[in-house]
């Protein structure tokens, strides 16, 4: 079976700064994986590359080369013929929500099937009976089907990021890719938000990549960790190796100030260092 | 607020030793002084060129006065003659404001430079900025030549203006959306066309909306003097009654304009004031 994610040696630079500097990361299918690192470290960057909505850098042929579930979204700084194809089988969850404000709450999950459905059909809004059915399903599992009727806007951050969520479930989506979504919640949104996507990967055996500023998150409620900084991956493996010592090192100075999960309350004895390090 | 007072001391210390305020330095007087010299010459030189001569009006004062007593009697005797006269104004501003939306619409996208590349924006927005250029007047005088005297030249004048207008507007409106949703509509796969339906649309419809009503405001107001150039319309019945010197048939044309485009404004700004 196809990885449902793969980067290989993917590399973006804005001006002089490189935001991702050449990461190789795969995703299983049905995988659940943190992204983790401080402001700047290079996870929305990734996350962006990986549903090719910015282009890597053209370095050499082969290089900056991202698949899902075998078909391409972009290579060497282009995108594939195939990325709408590829797309598909992506779904997007933003910090910011990324919902047409305007327009109701049915409509927004609705957009998940323009992929899948006809042009013309799509872009004239003709939904058919089954294609509502399924999009009031997926509100009724995220939890907000009493919402349906209503515009996107008028809804608090976490139903609005649980909209998000349906959308991807009617999409089909068999990989789904959320960045910070619980970044601009309150903890008790947060924590519904975190719950739905997690059920929604494992009932449906979705793979999930979440990018996180929530070390607590990352370690509760996924089993693989990747860290990032300064545009690499620092670290890649079970989130039971996550310890305060590394992430004292990964967040920099500024960790103190980082509220840290009770686990981590007490930093860890040096000689318990994980055998990673930071370079 | 200061410990000791040795501090105290050291503190009034600095502030003896502080610098002199600031001079305007010489040259930039001296630039401030040229600049407001040439904008002098520059007044003289239109007063001149618009053969500007209040004593004209005081000279003239029996004509002034004829006219004035003459418009304080509004004549409204041939008043459905205006009151249709009025109706075809106001068709003039609703044919030419919608055909310009309709064009308006794939122009203004194709000119945003969020939506498309920038060798496609560039030249469409050219050709709407030399669309918005010359002022409907001149595009009457053209269509009138082209298709005859009447409304028909009207409408083609406002729509071809109002195009350039409308293109502008609603560009600028979808270069300031939030990209956000446009990106949640690519990430699932959706065409182009779907991604300004989606995600665009729903974003600027309201801002489109207020666009449009204000350009039929102006295009009414723009219908009117359009007639005077023979585009149809109130405007040429007015230029008649100026022509035989009936003013107060003229003033009575007047005060349906004024109420007509103040009754507009006012319905025009309750519907926009419910979309913003």
């Amino acid at each position: 079976m196809a990885a449902a994610l793969q980067l290989d040696r993917v590399s973006k630079t804005y001006g002089a700064m490189r935001a991702v500097d050449n990461v190789s990361i795969l995703i299983r299918e049905g995988e659940r994986v943190a992204l983790i690192g401080a402001s700047g470290s290079g996870k929305s960057t990734l996350i962006r590359l990986a549903s090719g909505l910015i282009l890597a850098d053209a370095q050499g042929s082969g290089t900056g080369a991202v698949h899902a579930f075998g078909l391409k979204v972009q290579e060497s700084g282009r995108l594939a013929s195939e990325v709408r194809a590829a797309r598909r089988n992506i779904g997007l969850v933003f910090q910011q929500f990324a919902l047409a404000g305007r327009l109701s709450v049915m409509t927004n999950v609705l957009v998940g099937v323009l992929g899948r459905i006809g042009a013309l059909r799509g872009t004239l809004g003709l939904f058919n009976a089954d294609e509502k059915r399924t999009a009031y399903a997926a509100l009724a599992e995220v939890g907000i089907a009493q919402h349906a009727a209503k515009r996107a806007r008028e809804l608090s951050g976490g139903q609005q990021q649980r909209v998000a969520i349906a959308r991807a479930l009617v999409q089909g989506a068999k990989l789904v890719l959320a960045d910070e979504p619980i970044a601009s919640l309150d903890p008790k949104s947060a924590k519904r938000v975190m719950d739905t996507l997690v059920t929604m990967s494992r009932d449906h055996g979705i793979a999930l990549v979440v990018s996180l500023h929530q070390v607590d998150y990352a370690t509760a409620y996924f089993d693989r960790v990747i860290a990032m900084n300064a545009g690499r991956v620092v670290f890649d493996g079970p989130a039971s190796q996550i310890n305060a010592a590394f992430l004292t090192e990964l967040y920099g100075a500024s960790a103190e100030e980082l509220i840290l999960p009770s686990q981590f309350a007490v930093a860890a004895p040096a000689d318990a260092a994980p055998s990673h390090t930071l370079s | 607020m200061f410990a000791t007072e040795a501090e105290r001391t050291a503190h009034r210390a600095a502030e003896r030793t502080l610098p002199a305020p600031p001079v305007t330095p010489f040259l930039t007087r001296l630039t401030r002084l040229a600049g407001a010299a040439l904008v002098a010459v520059v007044l003289v030189f239109a007063w001149h060129e618009a053969e500007m001569n209040p004593a004209q009006l005081v000279r003239d004062a029996g004509n002034m006065a004829t006219l004035g007593a003459d418009f304080l009697r509004p004549d409204f005797t041939d008043w459905d003659v205006y009151f249709n006269a009025m109706l075809e104004t106001l068709a003039i501003a609703i044919w030419g404001t919608l055909l310009a939306v309709i064009v308006g619409i794939p122009f203004g996208i194709l000119s945003a430079d969020n939506v498309v590349p920038h060798w496609v924006a560039f030249p469409i927005r050219r050709v709407m900025d030399a669309c918005r250029a010359i002022n409907e007047l001149v595009f009457a005088l053209i269509f009138i030549a082209a298709v005859g005297l009447g409304p028909f030249a009207g409408v083609l004048a406002l729509w071809i203006h109002t195009t350039g207008v409308i293109a502008k507007l609603f560009s600028e409106a979808v270069e300031a959306i939030d990209p956000a949703p446009v990106e949640g509509i690519r990430g699932t796969g959706g065409t182009w066309l779907q991604e300004i339906i989606y995600g665009v649309l729903p974003q600027v419809l309201p801002l489109w909306i207020s666009y449009a009503l204000y350009r039929f405001e102006s295009n009414v107001r723009s219908a009117t003097v359009l007639g005077i150039v023979g585009g149809g319309g109130i405007g040429m019945t007015f230029n008649e009654t100026m022509r035989g010197f009936l003013y107060s048939q003229a003033a009575a044309i007047l005060i349906i304009v004024i109420l007509t485009v103040t009754m507009l404004d006012m319905i025009s700004q309750r519907i926009r004031k419910r979309f913003i």
